[in-house]
């Protein structure tokens, strides 16, 4: 009995391998290149022991903190540590992403399409879907922790060594197996995919706030966190292990869970039952641009939520930032390059670039919700009706361009009223949210690449994402890298203004807008011409 | 004037042709079926009448007007049926049929209720927790309860049961007797039988066969099961005569149209105690063209 709840798991996992080869060969080459790549840079970047000392100064103060975790003690810092304080906790957040899109596609998104059912008619185990997707995690985590951990130990940076390197590896791989394990517990919760994958986002995202606030203030929060965990192994320092058996410990206890409910629900089923609806529409969802409105109410509402709290949550800092600006005059005097204004404002413009990255995430999925419309056969049960393309994909694109607008205003809102209930100096209201709008014709841009791409090649849309990596990587790691100016250039995002330190440059700004416009013209026009399958 | 034509109608995926010179001329009024295997062209010439499509050469029209490029004007006067309905699984079964009411104009409220009230639909469930008949119910409410002169339907019965299944067919009577136009794809074959006054066959992109269903079977066999008091002979030297069987003293056997007086002629010199005869079904009809050149009924599929 409990043999035959298991049969057939070993070739639905090679399956499953199959089905998401490509996707798990992206996520791992950009997760090791990256953190590889990176490493290979820092013996270049930090030659002396001056350039690390003063890497060490900029690293201790609670808006670093906030952002990336604790740092290390003075003296131990290194080539090393310094790589580990910058890059461990945003590479555990994207390893935790990766984790929680495969297996949340695995597990729920499967069922919820009917291959399980599928699978399920054969003679295959009960629980053997669910122990293939653990499979899964566990492949894909254990060659990241392979990949990173030798890998990193063949750089061999100034303070590292094979259990730092391995335990760095390690830390990664149990962090994504946790996200995996909460997936999958998710999975068995709600009823559909995108509901799995919520709840796990805002898991990973209250993990992230709370760890943020326990390192900035009370630090037993922290401890509540499992981001807060895996940041306190002090890795090629102190090489602390018991963030790694606490993080086994926790996938275990959740994996158990997950088997354990999986086991007595019936397909289909989640345990957060389902509400009763209307009867009839109420007048807003009846048009082309309230009905994808309805359909993206909660991205916009849920991003919009991430955006402000992340926003608020370095606002509240940047009280605690003054202080601490005005106390070294001297780093005061080297940052103090752009005249005219404070270290707080400069923070504030970095911080705003940051975010109108990510608030471009959903822009895009907005963008792009037309094309799995398409592939799943609905745009058709629109189209049969006296309604355009235009309007249709007119609607979506109106949308995606209005919480664009929607987002930078929280984005600023944010920031600016946590900055005022803290700071001595308010940050001046306009300035504030000057710099966040004028991130918006480079946004419409990238949208209007998606909708070029919906609109001449559905299948080519992947590259929107591509570019958005890589404008993430100029913002983030461009002055590290040292990318020529001419691939900076190509970063839409490298042309907006750091506002209020400097100037808007008009002409650029109406030449990105006319771009934008052109894209998104263009992509309209070719989804106008082209066969709709669905 | 015809409601669709198309003048060879063709259709490429890359080196796939999936409809290859299709004619169709469904006259006001008329109830079309449309039938043919899985793969056969049947959906794609669908998206293509509806402009989802575009074809590669030759030409549509419905209404008169251009598939291609009027499509909007046309759908103003037509209501649509996919034959795998895929509904917003967070939105309510009565939001999507208000939604898609609306999309054509006001919705006649009186109308909506009456057949959700028939086809015993729960307007307030969620679509992702409907069954595939459901779904099906909510894409034919909304057909219905729309002001439409042509009513495409897609393998539109293929998730009800019998009972809806005779509601379908009830709803789709009510509008050819308003003088509206039918277009069925169909994989029911019964159903096409009695609802259509015109079939066509479609096979690998190339309409068959079309015609009404008397004319179709003009070239083709009818079943005949006969006993006689002195048993016949020479049969099966007759024109026209096929798959002769014997069992418990009964010869059936199908025999030609064109032929059947000199058989029948031939045969009542026997003696004749029992003899029916049976127009072939459509299924006849369907299978005849999809086996291509093999022999109608093989094994004696009677019915």
């Amino acid at each position: 009995m409990f043999a035959q709840s298991f049969k057939g798991t070993g070739a639905l996992t090679k399956l499953m391998l199959r089905q998401n080869r490509l996707k798990i060969l992206i996520w791992l080459l950009c997760l090791v290149g990256i953190t590889l790549g990176t490493a290979a840079t820092y013996p270049e970047v930090y030659q002396t022991e001056e350039d690390v000392m003063a890497f060490a100064l900029t690293m201790d103060n609670p808006a670093m903190e906030a952002m990336i975790g604790p740092g290390y003690e003075l003296e131990q810092h290194n080539t090393a540590t310094i790589f580990a304080n910058e890059m461990l906790l945003f590479t555990i957040i994207a390893v935790a992403v990766m984790n929680i899109l495969l297996i949340g596609r695995s597990t729920r998104a499967d069922e919820e399409e009917g291959q399980m059912e599928l699978v399920r008619s054969l003679p295959v185990g009960r629980l053997s879907y669910l122990t293939a997707s653990f499979n899964l995690a566990l492949i894909i985590n254990t060659l990241l922790f392979i990949f990173v951990g030798f890998g990193l130990y063949g750089m061999n940076l100034n303070g590292m060594n094979l259990e730092g390197a391995l335990l760095y590896g390690g830390i990664l791989a149990v962090a994504g197996l946790m996200f995996a394990s909460f997936t999958a517990l998710f999975a068995q919760l709600a009823e559909t995919s995108r509901g799995t994958i919520g709840l796990t986002f805002g898991v990973l995202i209250a993990a992230y706030l709370i760890r943020a606030f326990g390192d900035t203030s009370i630090e037993g929060l922290a401890y509540i966190s499992p981001l807060g965990w895996v940041v306190r192994t002090e890795v090629f320092a102190d090489n602390h292990w018991w963030p790694v058996i606490l993080s086994i410990v926790l996938f275990v206890v959740l994996t158990v869970i997950t088997f354990y409910l999986n086991n007595i629900r019936d397909m289909g089923a989640g345990f957060i039952p389902e509400r009763k609806g209307r009867a009839n529409a109420s007048r807003t969802l009846l048009s082309p641009l309230g009905l994808a409105f309805r359909l993206e109410k909660i991205t916009i509402y849920s991003w919009g939520s991430i955006l402000f709290l992340l926003s608020a949550a370095f606002g509240a800092i940047l009280g605690e930032l003054e202080t601490y600006f005005a106390d070294m005059e001297i780093l005061q005097v080297y940052l103090q390059s752009m005249p005219g204004t404070t270290m707080a404002d400069q923070f504030v413009s970095l911080i705003i670039a940051i975010m109108s990255l990510i608030s471009v995430i959903p822009v895009i999925t907005i963008a792009l919700k037309i094309k799995s419309e398409e592939r799943q056969n609905r745009t058709e049960l629109v189209y049969s009706r006296p309604v355009s393309r235009k309007k249709y994909y007119g609607g979506y694109i109106l949308l995606s361009v209005l919480s664009s607008i929607f987002f930078q205003l929280l984005i600023a809102f944010g920031l600016w009223i946590a900055g005022q209930s803290v700071m001595e100096n308010a940050l001046a209201i306009d300035s504030t949210f000057s710099s966040a709008l004028v991130y918006l014709p480079a946004m419409w841009f990238v949208m209007g690449i998606t909708v070029f791409f919906v609109g001449f090649k559905p299948k080519l849309t992947g590259i929107v994402w591509l570019y958005f990596a890589f404008c993430l990587i100029v913002v983030y790691l461009g002055d590290l890298l040292k990318l020529p100016d001419w691939m900076n250039n190509i970063s839409v995002y490298n042309h907006i203004p750091l506002i209020p330190g400097e100037e808007v440059n008009w002409l650029t700004m109406g030449t990105l807008f006319g771009l934008a416009l052109l894209v998104n013209v263009f992509g309209l026009i070719a989804y106008r011409n082209r066969d709709i399958v669905g | 004037m015809a409601v669709i034509k198309t003048i060879n109608l063709t259709k490429r995926f890359g080196n796939f042709t999936a409809l290859d010179g299709v004619n169709i001329t469904v006259g006001e009024g008329e109830v079309y079926g449309f039938i043919g295997p899985n793969g056969a062209g049947k959906s794609t010439t669908i998206r293509t009448l509806l402009g989802m499509l575009k074809a590669t050469s030759g030409e549509a029209q419905i209404f008169g007007k251009d598939v291609w490029k009027d499509a909007v004007d046309i759908h103003k006067r037509i209501a649509y049926v996919p034959g795998d309905v895929n509904l917003w699984p967070n939105l309510t079964g009565g939001e999507v049929i208000d939604l898609f009411l609306k999309m054509k104009g006001e919705i006649n409220k009186a109308r909506r209720d009456e057949l959700i009230e028939r086809f015993k639909l729960d307007p307030t469930k969620k679509c992702r927790s409907y069954s595939k008949g459901n779904r099906q119910k909510v894409a034919l409410v909304a057909a219905f309860a729309s002001d439409a002169d042509l009513y495409i339907l897609d393998e539109p019965t293929s998730g009800l049961d019998p009972l809806m299944e005779h509601i379908f067919q009830e709803s789709v009577r009510e509008v050819k007797n308003e003088g509206k136009t039918v277009f069925l794809s169909s994989h029911i074959l019964s159903e096409v039988e009695k609802l259509c006054d015109k079939v066509a066959i479609i096979r690998q992109g190339k309409i068959i066969d079309d015609g009404s269903l008397q004319e179709m079977r003009h070239l083709t066999r009818n079943k005949m099961t006969v006993q006689t008091k002195e048993p016949i002979t020479e049969l099966e030297k007759l024109p026209g005569v096929h798959n002769i069987e014997k069992e418990n003293g009964d010869i059936s056997f199908h025999v030609d149209t064109d032929q059947l007086d000199t058989v029948i002629r031939h045969i009542s010199s026997f003696g004749i105690i029992k003899l029916e005869s049976a127009p072939p079904t459509l299924e006849d009809l369907f299978m005849r063209h999809y086996e291509g050149t093999a022999d109608l009924n093989q094994g004696g599929g009677a019915r």
